[in-house]
């Protein structure tokens, strides 16, 4: 069982390896490898592994570009950069180009669909949104609970959105007020279409710890 | 009989498959071993306390053998199920109604899978409590890591397969953590700094896509069925190989530096 790396042992006058060290397995007598032969040469700087086919001090490894091992050089550099280009291409590959998802941004409908005082779940299935009508205008919510993603529901008779996986309980106004969530829910981009449409655009959203919820684009004013 | 089991086994066929006979020899015993490709990675030889009960557990073996019962279970598995939004629900179901010995499959399957997260706990706990972790033997505790990983990796991809509500919200959850990955993760330390947006971070690969959705179906089943059993098989090779290697199962380690 231990022959072959007996015999490897016994090929290799070098200080003994790694090899040599852990192939001793405890139950079998352990084999003394041949000591290497004071006869040998000293080996000389600048060559580490002796070769079987040449004396070591006519070594020069693979590592030197000469007219004798070009091809050698070559070949392996050629190996190393079809293994690096191929895992970069794999790895590109993961990355898709086309995302078949809802889009960001979509209309949703007109203002006067919307009655005031009412929390809109009408694009929360297809967008993870809800859009909360008030009597001087409108904001968008993200349907995204803070704390880990999930989509919270909206409960009519309490008033609030509660997330099913934790237990997260937010305000309409978005704020958080009980669970593990760490903040409020995001609102997102709304302003008029062309068409009088209100238009969301849930790349952009608006953070209340950041005092986003100021500005501009993040309410509708409408009366 | 005896005479056609002798003719048998005097044939070219069975000498060219099993080169050796039962002869009770320890040289012989040793050669079955050595010369099987599926036992040659054990040791020929153990010493008596190692197979005392009490040493191991047996945790590391168990574990083996549930590994292989989700192999062969879940490979049956594969034969009713179709990785894609319209159909997996259904399938899950139509295995759980309709399919004959379909739950008995499917429920071996699971079972099987979190009785084998517990093993490889216990199994390190043990490794932890003998001391089985020190030298000459580090290197296999690096790789037995690497395979409680794997582990687990293998349970979480599983999970997203049923494709119900508990299964998508769950990896929800859990590939959301990704994003706070540093470096590679939008939400994560630096990740916005090395420009890491959702659509192009560590949990977009994860998914394909910004939300859990079919692409991450079929990212999850191929890590599940093909590329992480594959990698588990080949670390674990690697495992039971440095046992040998480094002693043996259970036992004081042995002096190999001197």
């Amino acid at each position: 069982m231990e022959n072959l790396n007996e015999s490897k042992v016994g090929t290799t006058p070098s200080p003994s390896t790694s090899i040599s060290d852990n192939a001793q397995s405890p139950t079998v007598p352990a084999v003394v490898p041949p000591k290497p032969t004071a006869a040998k040469p000293a080996v000389t700087t600048g060559v580490k592994k002796p070769k079987q086919d040449r004396a070591p001090e006519n070594d020069h490894g693979i590592w030197r570009i000469s007219r004798r091992n070009f091809f050698s050089v070559a070949g392996w550099a050629a190996f190393f950069v079809f293994l690096a280009t191929s895992t970069i291409a794999s790895l590109r590959m993961m990355f898709p180009r086309i995302l078949f998802e809802p889009p960001s941004s979509f209309k949703a409908g007109f203002p006067d669909d919307y009655i005031v005082g009412e929390v809109s779940e009408k694009y929360k299935d297809d967008y993870r949104v809800w859009i909360v009508r008030e009597t001087d205008g409108f904001y968008a919510l993200s349907a995204i609970c803070t704390h880990l993603g999930c989509t919270p529901r909206w409960l009519v008779p309490e008033s609030k959105f509660k997330c099913p996986c934790h237990g997260s309980g937010f305000r309409p106004s978005g704020i958080n007020f009980e669970g593990p969530a760490p903040r409020p829910l995001e609102r997102l981009k709304i302003s008029f279409a062309d068409d009088g449409q209100i238009l969301i655009d849930r790349a952009i959203t608006f953070k209340f710890e950041n005092g986003e919820w100021i500005k501009p684009d993040c309410y509708l004013k409408y009366s | 009989m005896p005479k056609l089991r002798e003719k048998l086994q005097q044939s070219e066929v069975w000498k060219s498959i099993f080169r050796h006979n039962y002869q009770d020899t320890n040289r012989n015993r040793a050669l079955q071993i050595v010369d099987n490709v599926f036992l040659h990675l054990h040791p020929v030889r153990i010493s008596r306390h190692a197979t005392n009960i009490g040493f191991t557990w047996g945790m590391g073996g168990i574990t083996f053998l549930l590994f292989i019962v989700l192999t062969i279970t879940g490979v049956i598995l594969m034969f009713y199920y179709r990785p894609a939004a319209e159909y997996a629900y259904e399938d899950m179901k139509y295995l759980m109604n309709d399919v004959a010995f379909g739950p008995l499959m499917r429920n071996m399957h699971r079972w099987a899978a979190h009785l084998m997260v517990i093993t490889v706990m216990l199994h390190m706990f043990r490794v932890f409590l003998t001391g089985s972790y020190k030298p000459p033997r580090q290197f296999n505790w690096v790789v037995g890591v690497v395979l409680l990983v794997l582990t687990l990796l293998l349970s979480f991809t599983g999970y997203l397969l049923p494709w119900d509500q508990l299964a998508i919200w769950a990896v929800t959850v859990g590939t959301n953590m990704a994003k706070s990955t540093p470096l590679l993760g939008h939400g994560g330390p630096f990740g916005e700094a090395l420009g890491m947006r959702i659509d192009n971070d560590v949990r977009f690969v994860l998914l394909g896509g910004t939300q859990v959705g079919p692409p991450t179906l079929l990212r999850f089943y191929v890590g599940h069925c093909i590329f992480l059993p594959l990698i588990a098989a080949v670390f674990m090779a690697v495992h039971f190989w440095r046992i040998r290697k480094d002693g043996g199962i259970s036992g004081p380690t042995p002096n190999t530096k001197e």
